[in-house]
Parts: structure tokens; C-alpha cells; sequence
């Protein structure tokens, strides 16, 4: 019998590699921790088709659970994973981080550029650089007030 | 499979052509553009590759498929395989044509996002699966290449002219995008999306305010297996990491 409460509290831990400020539940990549016949199953979600650290997370996770007996990691596409499954406080981490998070729900996301406030000194005149960043899930950022740039956690 | 194929070597194709940017986009901002847009592209070819090989059922993953066939069993359309630009690389452009490249991409990701979003409904779930996830990163991709299209279109003389000629270029090619037949339940004919398509493009085109060349008589079949002098270039470059080491993995 595995302890799911720990495997569950283990899960929880596990940061996310890119952005190691937010734990992949936060971002609501990890979709369920089921006990299956075999072991443990996790399932993930992939946040865009493309992300490289898709495969990095499924080895952290497998890693990370290994104690708990043998783990199978599932990648389930449907419903497409979408920025309004990051959690309160994964919101709040991001921002502290220095990545501001998504500011409208995905529906919204592709006409409406947001007004954003800069994370490091909180001015209100900043400006899109480039909708795409260093990492498939983010765009690019500066703050006219400040100058330094940073980045947004877009809306998908 | 062959329906899957066609959209999956398109997005395959078409990446590789965008990732040759890497390292050397106008700004760098647009490097991580036309490089974020490879991937997310690589990703979709992918899961379709994957399932194309579910289909077939002979044992076939995305790796086998991706760069172990050859040119006549890759089904992209003509429009995507073409260089990025339609000069010689020895004049100086390194064979880039920026104005090229995001008038393609324009076309290509208004072309994805209508066949996506009818894939939404397909009885394979699947596909409907890869198309949800698909359709909200070619949004994106349409936005981006759009603003693109108009700002350059809407620009300076030189930039106008610069993407009047790559139009000329790319034009007689787009007839393709509208070619292959559709398969019952599972994915639209690309006729479907015809009209919808041409809507968009005429709009994109006035606020770009470029005009569109005659339409072409060119009808070209790389749906059907049939590409163009340059698609063989393309593979040796794609391909070659896994001829030289077969098996190769990361």
C-alpha cells in the first residue's frame, strides 16, 4: 500500500525547471496522482505542444517518486492545459519572482494586450517587446520607467 | 494517415525552415519569435507524427517518420519547403528573406488556425486533442506574423516593395493549401476552408495595404508526394543527424 498522502505531499514539492519559483502543481501541469495496479500513476498535462522541459518534468517526477514503487507518467492532451489552472499562489510566486502573471483568462489572450505593471518598481508605462520570450510560455517586456525589461506570463 | 501526414509534414516542414533563423533575425526579440514559433510547430508535427504512427499501426514513431523517409513519402505542401528567400544565398542575403518568411508564416498560421479549429469537432479524439492544443499556440503565431505583415506591407517604400516581391513569390504556391481532400467525420477537405482563408488574407492585405498578384495557374502536389528541387536540400539538413548516427536519441 503506497502512501499517497506523502506521494502527494512529494508532488507537491517538485518546482518546475524552467521556472523554479512555481511547483508544477502550482502551474496545474499535474493533472492526478492515482494508485493503479501497477503503482503509481502520475498524469501531466504539457503547458504548449513544443516545451522542451515537457520530458525534463516527466523524469523529475519519476525521480522525485521512485521511493514510492514503481511510477508510470501519463501525458494527457485533452482539455488543453490553459494559464487559469495557475493557482493563487502560483500567481503570487511568479510576480514575486519577478514574471508577471497572466492578467486575463485565456479567452481574452490573443487581441487584448494588457496593461502591465512593472514587477521591479512597480511603474505603470511599460511596453511589449515581443510576444514570444525565453520560454514558449512567456513574452517580452520593459519597463519604460525603470528600463529594465521583464517578462509576462501569457494567457493561453 | 495520409490526412495526418499532410498537416504534420507542413508543420515539420515549415519549422525547420523557421528554426534556420536562429541566430539570425533582424532583432534579437524576433529570433525568439521565429524560434518559439519552430517549436511550438515541432511540437504539433510531433504529436501528429506519433499518431500518423498509431494509425499505420507498423511500428513507426515520430523519430522514424520525422527523418527516416524519403522525399516522395513527405506530404507538406510546396509552400512551406521553399527557401526563405527566393535570391541566391551568395548575394549577400544568406539566403533570408525576411519578408518572405512572415508572409508565409502569416499564411500558413491563418491556414492552421481555421483547419484546427474544424479538427475540434473531428471523431478522432485525438486529433481533436492535438487540434485544441495546437489552435491556441497558432493563434498566436497568426497575431505575430500578422502585425508583421502589416507593418512591413504599411511601411517604409523600401519595405513595401521587399514584400510585394516575396508575395509574387510565394503566391502561386497558396493554391496547394486549399488541394487535399478531406476524410469523412475525421478531418475537413482543405477546400473548406477556402473561402474563409481568402476573406482573411484580402483583409490582411488591404491593411497591409499590399495588392494581390494575379492568381496562378500552378497547381503544385506536395500533399501528394511530389515537392519541389529544394525539398531534397532541405532533408540532407534535416535528416542528416540521424542518417550519420541512426537510432540517435537525446
Amino acid at each position: 500500500m503506497v502512501n499517497l498522502e506523502a506521494a502527494r505531499a512529494r508532488l507537491a514539492s517538485l518546482p518546475d525547471p524552467e521556472i523554479p519559483a512555481v511547483t508544477l502543481v502550482e502551474l496545474g501541469i499535474v493533472r492526478d496522482l492515482r494508485e493503479t495496479g501497477a503503482g503509481l500513476e502520475v498524469v501531466l498535462t504539457p503547458t504548449y505542444s513544443g516545451c522542451p522541459a515537457t520530458e525534463l518534468i516527466a523524469d523529475d517526477v519519476r525521480a522525485a517518486l521512485a521511493e514510492f514503487g514503481p511510477v508510470t507518467v501519463t501525458l494527457q492532451r485533452s482539455p488543453a492545459w490553459t494559464t487559469d489552472w495557475i493557482s493563487a499562489e502560483g500567481r503570487e510566486k511568479l510576480q514575486r519572482y519577478g514574471i508577471v502573471p497572466p492578467q486575463c483568462s485565456a479567452e481574452q489572450a490573443i487581441r487584448f494586450v494588457p496593461q502591465l505593471r512593472c514587477p521591479r518598481c512597480a511603474g505603470g508605462r511599460t511596453e511589449q517587446l515581443s510576444r514570444f520570450g525565453s520560454t514558449p510560455c512567456k513574452s517580452t517586456w520593459r519597463c519604460i520607467e525603470c528600463g529594465e525589461p521583464f517578462e509576462y506570463f501569457k494567457s493561453i | 494517415m495520409t490526412y495526418v501526414l499532410q498537416l504534420a509534414d507542413t508543420c515539420l516542414i515549415h519549422a525547420q525552415r523557421l528554426g534556420e533563423w536562429c541566430g539570425h533575425a533582424p532583432v534579437i526579440e524576433e529570433d525568439l519569435a521565429l524560434t518559439n514559433m519552430a517549436l511550438d510547430l515541432i511540437g504539433q508535427a510531433r504529436a501528429l507524427l506519433t499518431h500518423a504512427g498509431a494509425l499505420e499501426g507498423a511500428g513507426r514513431d515520430e523519430d522514424q517518420l520525422a527523418f527516416l523517409r524519403e522525399e516522395r513519402d513527405y506530404r507538406n505542401v510546396v509552400l512551406v519547403e521553399l527557401p526563405n528567400s527566393a535570391a541566391s544565398p551568395s548575394d549577400g542575403s544568406g539566403g533570408r528573406d525576411f519578408a518572405l518568411t512572415t508572409l508565409r508564416n502569416a499564411a500558413v498560421a491563418i491556414w492552421l488556425e481555421l483547419l484546427y479549429e474544424k479538427l475540434l469537432d473531428s471523431t478522432d479524439p485525438e486529433l481533436a486533442a492535438i487540434a485544441a492544443k495546437a489552435l491556441k499556440e497558432v493563434r498566436y503565431h497568426r497575431q505575430h506574423a500578422s502585425d508583421w505583415v502589416v507593418r512591413l506591407g504599411d511601411g517604409t517604400a523600401e519595405s513595401q516593395a521587399r514584400m510585394q516581391a516575396a508575395l509574387a513569390v510565394l503566391w502561386p504556391y497558396v493554391n496547394e493549401l486549399f488541394a487535399a481532400p478531406g476524410v469523412d467525420g475525421v478531418g475537413p477537405a482543405w477546400k473548406d476552408v477556402e473561402a474563409e482563408w481568402r476573406a482573411r488574407w484580402g483583409t490582411l492585405m488591404q491593411e497591409a495595404t499590399l495588392s494581390l498578384p494575379r492568381d496562378s495557374a500552378l497547381r503544385t502536389q506536395g500533399h501528394l508526394g511530389v515537392h519541389s528541387e529544394h525539398m531534397g536540400h532541405l532533408l540532407a539538413t534535416m535528416q542528416y543527424l540521424q542518417r550519420a548516427y541512426p537510432g540517435g536519441v537525446w
